[in-house]
């Protein structure tokens, strides 16, 4: 398996909610990326991180297991971790999983963004 | 925690523990052929994803026509159930094996590994492979003895790829995770890891797990790896782990778990199989 490559941007909605969108392939190679935008995601205050799952191109069980480690550390700063974007294929990969049990899963950004503001 | 060469080591978050530790590899028993149980759904590759041929296409409850000889079937109807379904602290586990002076590709060695698994599992424990191997969405019948006695679980095939598995737990299983066996190089050498993602699944396998279940999981895939390593001929490479409390919460809303506790279902339901089949 070839080098994950994936870009990770991260814009900020409000002061609590920021949003990562999600461009290439998440696989354990995508930790640094991942950390780095959860970083900057959440500086100052962020409460609430939105994953925007539009873009993602490939995944394996390492990415998985990549998220729920992320969820895990956010939920232990009393953080919320949402996701939107998912194609059917990872919508069906995420209720395999059961992440959609832990991890706000919405159809499009507003709803999202509508969630986590209701969340406050 | 993952090495920079591994894609599918599940990475550790920072704020973990570990407990690295080392064992000598040396020739070790192994189970003899396994037979085989009815296959679960095929897969069909999806459209769109470059992945979809690598998971499993079924929903998280699991089929299963028939369990293998008298083995109690504790996991036709249940849910599959990840770490985030589990009772007890979350844990990350990592085994390696340096594969080194071994040629072998990760594909080789990953393909080598789902074709003998049972062949690498310790004495004393069965793995019944599905008819068509370790394939995405194929759910395996397995009997392991946890402090001697004999547990009659399964597993999903999770995820399938040529360098890397991962098996998924169902409800009454000692833990709710997954279990990611991967290779790949690292250095010029090939390197074969079994990486585990778990909650214990209810009160009970909690208290075992603290009561001496961590060291004999420890022992049972560091076994494992080094059946790895003998098969290609490494005998003398020290097996590595790593355990990293992930999150040290007990997640007290799924202590419910234990109605499906399967090792109280084998001890309760074993012998009246007998008289049946009597």
């Amino acid at each position: 398996m070839a080098d994950t490559e994936i870009t990770m941007s991260v814009r900020r909605v409000d002061a609590l909610i920021s949003i990562i969108d999600i461009q290439g392939d998440i696989t354990a190679f995508a930790e640094p990326e991942l950390m780095r935008a959860y970083t900057e995601a959440t500086e100052p205050s962020a409460r609430a991180i939105i994953l925007n799952f539009t873009g993602l191109e490939y995944m394996n069980s390492g990415g998985i297991g990549l998220i729920v480690t992320l969820m895990i550390r956010m939920n232990r700063l009393k953080q919320r971790l949402l996701a939107f974007g998912l194609s059917e294929h990872y919508t069906h990969i995420f209720e395999l999983t059961r992440l959609n049990e832990a991890i706000g899963v919405y159809p499009t950004e507003n709803a999202a963004v509508a969630a986590a503001a209701r969340e406050r | 925690m993952s090495y920079p060469g591994d894609p599918n080591a599940i990475p550790a978050p920072a704020a973990a523990t570990s407990a690295p530790q080392t064992e000598t590899a040396e020739t070790i028993d192994t189970v003899e052929i396994i037979e085989t149980v009815g296959a679960a759904s095929q897969v069909a590759p999806a459209p769109g994803s470059r992945d979809a041929a690598y998971w499993a296409k079924q929903s998280a409850h699991l089929k299963v026509s028939a369990a293998p000889g008298n083995q109690v079937n504790n996991v036709d109807g249940r849910s599959a159930v990840g770490p985030l379904q589990g009772f007890g602290k979350m844990w990350q586990k990592t085994y390696r094996l340096r594969l080194v002076g071994c040629s072998a590709t990760p594909a080789e060695v990953i393909a080598a590994w789902k074709e003998n698994f049972p062949k690498f599992w310790p004495r004393g424990n069965r793995f019944y492979v599905p008819l068509t191997g370790i394939a995405p969405g194929e759910v395996a019948m397995l009997t392991v003895r946890p402090g001697g006695m004999p547990l009659s679980t399964g597993v999903l095939v999770l995820y399938a790829d040529d360098e890397s598995f991962t098996l998924m737990t169902p409800q009454g299983h000692m833990f709710a995770g997954w279990i990611t066996f991967s290779a790949y190089r690292q250095d010029d050498v090939t390197i074969a890891q079994a990486q585990v993602l778990m909650r214990a699944n209810d009160p009970i396998y909690e208290v075992g797990l603290r009561l001496g279940g961590h060291h004999a999981e420890d022992k049972f895939w560091k076994q494992t790896l080094k059946a790895v390593g003998v098969h290609f001929n490494v005998t003398n490479e020290p097996v590595e782990s790593e355990n990293l409390c992930v999150d040290p919460r007990l997640r007290w809303s799924y202590a419910g778990n234990i109605v499906h506790n399967a090792a109280i279902r084998t001890t309760l339901l074993g012998p009246t199989r007998w008289f049946r089949k009597a």
